[in-house]
């Protein structure tokens, strides 16, 4: 199953060095309330006003746990192929921030909710799994906003007590490619399952990002540095870029290298220390007494089972057997769920005769290229699928040619028309009647004898001379295969 | 009108309800007496003007089904009063006005009763003797400059001298028991998970619990049943079957087996005290259980257990106050610097130290040493009560290891403030129901306590044995009103 990816190699004079990287994936949970209270998670209100006193830690305040949350938490699990946990506890993790207003933080420590799984990449060389540590459940902290007033730090506790999951992956990945793939897979699923939206511009994902490098070929891990709350791939590929080649210098100027957390700045495009292992904190975990252990049952997890929906690695498999894309086209179709919604909503309307090879091709033409052009995602589509799977079939059953269709398109995006309906007001018909395409096609051979003889005597590329005069005189409307069966007839 | 502060809360229920006494006579009655008990220092805040209000309006329409009905009561200031200052003792929270109401002081209004006002503690409860607060000593009834015990001192001090007919306390390593035996009064520690804790100012919240403190047996079973309510606010509380324990309180409590622990014979402890717990043995003997002889042999661990696992959960429970979003806050230079100000100002020496060695006990490289083992001692601990509840239905101690002490003898020696748990704090690490009740004085006319310890949510059982001992015990608390004004 692993084949070998093209390597990612750090090359200084006549060493080569791998890239280690492990990520620590915090992903907001879908839900309508906190972890530990029943204020909206919703995001963009105004500072402070989705805050209860639990959230903001009021004296004699108690958390009670959000059964949703602890639900969603399960259900990611389970599509990342992993343990779960029926046994699990919260723990305090014990730190002092403004924006932290328990003063520690409610994680789970030594006893997640969800243990070892997996996850697939498909890298264009093949498949690579990576290794899923552990999933735990969290708050978020509020946020510290220090650039309101050169004198005062402001608070803002709206996503304090978010319920987070962190993925902490094993150190599996060994590229920027592959960290960006994993990302997307991640999110993927998590979007099939309904448990992150997986909005990285509103930070529902961000990851710590743990590098190290070694001598290609190395058994030993490298001493690593936790570059901090990155929330971009292209930020994760860039900082990791730079990190192991510093790293690797280090290494060259035969320097070692610290532990520590570090920064990226993305402005500067490099990362910058934070603190150091000896400056580490000192969390001091311990159960939160507040909470008891949270204990599940086999049934609990076996009625979330039945609840998860066909996810993307088996959406792929299926796409491949029953429709028979190739395993590029099932990726771009399945690695987003509504992509996938849309294809097989078109493959459902187009009904008995249909051609999905045409429809993918559409879908991935036509329709990306209008979509990426508007800034769109493909559940905003301006053309339904419905009417989508409508002018495939027009297309497949030669009402129209390919070249007339592109035309029916863009005619279709302004208000999602009906492609019929627009064939027939613009006369869009492909003309098909072999005597009418034969009586068109003799005029042209005789308004060009000259060009005529030329072909008989060997000039064959005048061929397509005659296909364009022909094309033309129909206004492109003639069936492109009737006049090349009719031309070579003639001709 | 004298009298009417004379009353048991049942007494005081019943002649409301046969419409003998309003509730403003009686809150009349208690206000006027906490007004000439200003010298007990009692109350840290009082809420006395709002509570007359309260007892005329109770008296215009009255509703005498209720259990309290316009019944005034004065609580600790470690439960959260809506729109009266809330506490817990420290000055970090001298300005502090909860928008919220507890729900063990919310189940009381509920049943009719009426806020005096709030009653002054140990600072967040970290004390045995009532002289951590901020805001000074609580003197004992029972003599000038005798402590009342503590965390609960200012209710057990406000019970016993009448200033409120009955009151709630919490109790953590002993603080409502201890400070009941101080000062002659009942106090009962409930089973963790019978009490909800939400509203209440968190100390250590696997061991925290609220509880009533009576002049009388019958009075603490009533309260114990308004305030003992399954609570989905706090993810610790028990839905059991509760019951209604003044109703069911009897004084049958033949054939009961009482156990008594050899362990609880501690060195250095007075012979009066020792007396007191075989005068004890005879009195559950003539009421017609049995006692048998029973071993806790984790005993001796159970006090520096406790300091590890009640100073650590403090830690992080006192974490919250920082200056940042309400209370005391000092200025500073920048956020480290208010933060360590806030504290150094706003918390008092022993609740310093105890988030010391707390925040000690927690730090990696000592966390297994301390913490953990601390925890699985605990475990011990719990198991022998598990094995002995085998045997028996009850287990008779003493409450304390001495009578109370004078204000300021054990202020430098907190080694020895903290022997003063040594019996109750067992209770609090097995999470079971405990019972302290007057049964004698000392050579200086101090009352001693009894306390009896039951199975886990039998409290209606520990209420029975303490109210059959009652009445032949027959105390009566020597109280000389000597502070009044």
């Amino acid at each position: 199953m692993n084949k070998k990816n093209t390597e990612y190699l750090i090359n200084r004079r006549d060493n080569q060095y791998e890239v280690v990287i492990g990520l620590e994936v915090h992903a907001q949970v879908l839900s309508e309330s906190k972890l530990f209270s029943s204020s909206s998670t919703k995001f963009g209100a105004e500072p402070n006003t989705q805050v209860s006193l639990v959230d903001a830690a009021f004296p004699g305040m108690l958390p009670v746990i959000n059964e949703f949350c602890i639900k969603q938490a399960i259900k990611t699990g389970i599509g990342l192929n992993a343990k779960i946990n029926k046994h699990s506890v919260f723990d305090r993790k014990n730190y002092f921030y403004a924006d932290l207003p328990q003063g520690y933080q409610i994680s789970q420590f030594k006893d997640p909710i969800v243990g070892e799984g997996k996850v697939i990449l498909d890298m264009p060389n093949g498949q690579k799994e990576v290794g899923i540590e552990r999933l735990h459940l969290e708050q978020d902290a509020g946020k510290s906003i220090h650039d309101l007033d050169p004198q005062n730090t402001f608070v803002d506790l709206n996503r304090s007590g978010v319920a987070l999951m962190e993925i902490v992956s094993k150190p599996d990945l060994r590229s920027p490619d592959e960290v960006n793939v994993y990302i997307k897979k991640l999110r993927s699923i998590m979007r099939y399952l309904g448990t992150c939206d997986g909005n990285m511009q509103e930070g529902s994902l961000r990851a710590d990002v743990n590098v190290s490098v070694r001598p290609k070929g190395s058994k030993e891990f490298g001493t690593r540095c936790e570059i901090k709350n990155v929330n971009s791939i292209k930020f994760m590929q860039m900082a990791i870029e730079y990190e192991a080649n510093r790293q690797v210098d280090l290494i060259e100027e035969g320097k070692t290298i610290d532990q520590e957390t570090r920064l990226f700045d993305t402005k500067k495009n490099e990362t910058r220390s934070m603190r150091s292992k000896e400056d580490a904190h000192d969390y001091r975990y311990f159960p939160d007494p507040d909470l008891l252990p949270l204990e599940v049952s086999e049934k609990f997890i076996e009625e979330l089972k039945n609840d998860i929906p066909e996810l993307p690695d088996d959406k792929k498999k299926r796409f491949i057997e029953e429709f028979k894309l190739s395993s590029y086209e099932a990726n771009i179709l399945v690695s987003d769920i509504d992509t996938a919604k849309y294809f097989e909503e078109v493959v459902a309307k187009m009904g008995k005769n249909k051609d999905i090879k045409l429809a993918v091709n559409w879908i991935t033409g036509e329709l990306f290229a209008v979509l990426n052009s508007k800034g769109l995602e493909i559940s905003q589509s301006p053309v339904s699928a419905k009417n989508f799977a409508i002018l495939i079939n027009l297309i497949k059953n030669g009402t129209i040619s390919g070249k007339i269709a592109k035309t029916v398109f863009e005619l279709m995006i302004d208000g999602d028309k009906d492609p019929q309906k627009i064939v027939e007001e613009k006369g869009l018909k492909q003309q098909s009647d072999p005597k009418a395409l034969e009586a068109l096609i003799d005029k042209i051979i005789n308004e060009n004898r000259e060009k005529a003889i030329e072909y008989k005597q060997g000039k064959e590329k005048l061929f397509g001379f005659f296909v364009g005069q022909a094309m033309k005189a129909s206004g492109g409307k003639a069936n492109p295969q009737l006049i090349n069966e009719i031309l070579k007839k003639k001709l | 009108m004298s009298d009417i502060t004379k009353q048991s809360l049942t007494e005081l229920v019943e002649n409301i309800k046969s419409k003998k006494l309003s509730s403003t006579d009686v809150t009349k009655a208690f206000i006027q007496r906490s007004e000439r008990s200003s010298e007990l220092n009692a109350y840290i805040t009082d809420d006395f003007t709002s509570a007359l209000d309260k007892a005329k309006k109770f008296d215009q329409n009255p509703n005498l089904d209720l259990k309290l009905p316009g019944i005034p009561m004065a609580v600790k200031d470690l439960f959260c009063t809506k729109n009266v200052k809330t506490t817990a003792g420290s000055k970090i929270l001298n300005n502090f006005v909860p928008t919220y109401e507890s729900t063990v002081t919310e189940n009381i209004w509920n049943e009719g009763a009426i806020l005096l006002g709030k009653l002054n503690c140990d600072e967040f409860a970290m004390g045995s003797s009532n002289e951590t607060s901020h805001f000074g000593n609580v003197q004992n009834p029972i003599d000038k400059n005798l402590v009342p015990g503590g965390s609960s001192g200012g209710s057990a001090s406000a019970v016993a001298g009448q200033l409120t007919p009955i009151t709630i306390g919490t109790d953590t390593g002993g603080s409502i028991r201890q400070p009941a035996s101080f000062t002659g009064i009942v106090g009962l520690k409930p089973t963790y998970g019978s009490c909800s804790r939400y509203g209440i100012v968190a100390f250590a919240s696997s061991l925290d619990q609220a509880g009533p403190m009576a002049q009388n047996v019958k009075d603490c079973a009533l309260l114990q049943e308004v305030i003992s309510t399954y609570d989905s606010k706090d993810s610790t509380s028990i839905n059991f079957k509760r019951n209604h324990y003044s109703k069911e309180l009897t004084k049958n409590i033949k054939g009961k087996k009482i156990g008594i622990p050899k362990e609880y014979r501690v060195d250095g402890m007075p012979k009066e005290i020792e007396d007191l717990w075989q005068k004890g043995i005879q009195y559950v003997k003539d009421c017609g259980a049995e006692t048998i002889d029973i071993s806790l042999p984790h005993t001796s661990y159970a006090l520096p257990t406790y300091y590890i696992v009640a100073p650590a959960e403090a830690s992080s429970n006192l974490a919250r106050y920082d200056g940042v979003k309400y209370g005391y806050r000092a200025k500073g230079e920048n956020l480290i610097d208010m933060y360590e100000k806030t504290r150094s100002e706003g918390f008092g020496a022993e609740v310093q130290r105890r988030i010391m060695i707390g925040t000690y006990v927690l730090s990696s490289g000592y966390y297994d040493a301390y913490y953990l083992k601390a925890q699985k001692v605990r475990k011990l601990i719990k198991n022998d009560f598990d094995e002995a509840y085998k045997k028996v239905d009850a287990i008779l101690t003493p409450s304390t290891p001495s009578s109370a002490f004078k204000i300021g003898e054990k202020t430098n020696d907190p080694v020895s403030m903290y022997l003063n748990d040594i019996f109750t704090v067992p209770v609090n690490l097995a999470g079971l129901p405990g019972i302290s009740i007057p049964a004698g004085h000392d050579t200086k006319g101090y009352p001693l306590g009894l306390q009896i310890i039951g199975k886990a949510f039998d409290e209606q059982n520990i209420l029975n044995i303490a109210f059959a001992m009652e009445e032949k015990i027959n105390f009566k608390n020597k109280i000389t009103d000597w502070w009044l004004k």
